[in-house]
């Protein structure tokens, strides 16, 4: 990878914990989510925002990440499915309702269920979910999951709009740090959230640290 | 993305002054903002633009506001933000319709206006709004600004009046005195292209537009010619046959387009009936 180089990192806030990537600034956030920061759990469909399956949300609005430039996230925050670590109340509803069958689109229904907050009704679901497309539930477990769980209504779902307190987030930052199986390529180095400003204003290049 | 990445080149302004030397000096750029077309594109290795310049930066282009009793739509706005619009709402109902009836939710919050207009798609569906609504196209170039009329900006199948050196700044829209209206006829409700859209404004001259139905948006003159002038709604919809030429395409046929133009416009006139 010796091109990697030529590009400027690019530093935002990935679940919760600050992520430097240097990348293209035309890379797909997509490719960047999965092959720079081994997180698989966003999924490419058809490649055109027309199937939802790589949605992520960006400053807790929900985003195809086959359309995004990663230049695009610089400073922002993005919420991947890793980022709601496998124990959101509407992750734990989709297996329970039938809301999940091939799996594919799942992380995308979920993000873009969490997108919608505490308890959408079946109109803001239908709405919401409406760039979502799942091929095996025929969509009634999706929405029986989401109403009955009453949608995002845990203050965990950081990365949100209405992300909770601060101490919330640290607390979630650091769960997600010990719980972090992922090999990561070092093209994408991630670690707890610091202030990115002070970081910039220091003239500190993004460190690399290695994780298991 | 099938597009070699190493092909693409970037600049990233951060002032529309910079931008704008960028448009003049390094060009031709294509502009980059929601990306919802663009990527597409890239994605699908159909693209040819291979230079971009980033808009996303640019502070200038974003925010809605009255001026001078128009509202002035800055080039950025996204269609989630034109649907949250207490203004746009209020006043320009036909226009959150159409936001809330492009792609779903991800690319609403995505998805521009200066987009939608310089991407010069005819099946764009806000075009038919603007066109209905005889707003105007703000265009910036180092030495100059610019305001074209909706309906000259474009001159032929995606082809419009915007130079090279030009960026898309804002969108004006003067008081729309009238009931409005706006329907989309795709597929489905969500993430489909329009078969044929219609924007309707129901005054004394009645002003209406359409999308899908001729290489550009059109705004239906002879139709509204006669239904100010009196015309029954059966002799306007013969009317309305000669201000479209749809065609079959992958996502219609033109019988079926001229069909369906009439009952919108049969379905508008009744809707917005005094």
């Amino acid at each position: 990878m010796t091109t990697r180089s030529a590009f400027r990192p690019i530093v935002f806030t990935l679940n919760g914990a600050r992520a430097s990537v240097r990348a293209h600034p035309m890379a797909r956030l997509l490719d960047v989510l999965r092959e720079s920061c081994g997180l698989t759990g966003t999924k490419e469909g058809c490649g055109e925002g027309e199937c939802g399956a790589c949605t992520v949300l960006v400053d807790g609005r929900a985003v195809n990440s086959c359309l995004v430039p990663v230049a695009h996230v610089a400073g922002r925050k993005v919420l991947t499915i890793e980022g709601l670590k496998g124990r959101h109340p509407l992750q734990r509803a989709f297996a329970e309702h039938g809301g999940t069958q091939c799996g594919f689109c799942t992380p995308g229904m979920i993000l873009a269920a969490v997108a919608l907050g505490p308890h959408p009704t079946l109109e803001d679901v239908r709405r919401g979910l409406a760039g979502n497309i799942c091929r095996c539930t025929g969509y009634e477990g999706i929405y029986r999951a989401i109403l009955k769980s009453g949608g995002a209504s845990r203050a965990s779902d950081s990365g949100t709009r209405n992300a909770g307190s601060t101490r919330q987030e640290k607390t979630s930052h650091a769960k997600g740090e010990a719980r972090s199986r992922v090999p990561r390529p070092a093209s994408c180095s991630r670690r707890r959230s610091r202030p990115a400003g002070r970081l910039a204003k220091a003239g500190v290049p993004p460190r690399r640290r290695r994780r298991t | 993305m099938r597009t070699a990445l190493s092909a693409l080149t970037l600049l990233r302004p951060l002032s529309l002054r910079d931008a704008l030397r960028m448009m003049r000096d390094d060009g031709p750029l294509t502009p980059l903002a929601g990306c919802t077309d663009v990527y597409v594109g890239l994605n699908l290795g159909t693209a040819s633009d291979r230079r971009f310049i980033d808009l996303a930066r640019l502070e200038a282009l974003r925010g809605i506001a009255v001026r001078g009793g128009a509202i002035r739509i800055g080039a950025l706005t996204t269609y989630s933000e034109l649907l949250r619009s207490p203004l746009v709402r209020r006043r320009l109902p036909m226009l959150a319709s159409a936001a809330g009836a492009i792609g779903a939710v991800q690319i609403q919050n995505r998805g521009t206006i200066g987009g939608n207009i310089a991407n010069m798609s005819p099946a764009g569906d806000t075009l038919p709004v603007l066109a209905a609504a005889d707003a105007r196209v703000e265009l910036r170039s180092v030495d100059r600004v610019r305001t074209v009329p909706f309906a000259l900006y474009y001159t032929g199948y995606r082809r419009s009046v915007r130079r090279t050196d030009e960026i898309i700044t804002a969108i004006e829209v003067p008081p729309v005195e009238g009931a409005q209206w706006f329907r989309k006829v795709g597929t489905h409700a969500a993430q489909s292209i329009s078969k044929v859209v219609m924007a309707g404004v129901r005054a004394e001259r009645p002003r209406i537009a359409f999308g899908s139905v001729a290489p550009t948006v059109v705004r239906a003159r002879r139709t509204e010619d006669a239904l100010a002038a009196g015309a029954t709604i059966a002799e306007a919809r013969e009317v309305l046959q000669l201000d479209i030429s749809p065609i079959d395409d992958i996502r219609s046929t033109a019988a079926y387009r001229r069909e369906v133009a009439a009952r919108l416009l049969t379905q508008f006139w009744s809707s917005t009936a005094p």
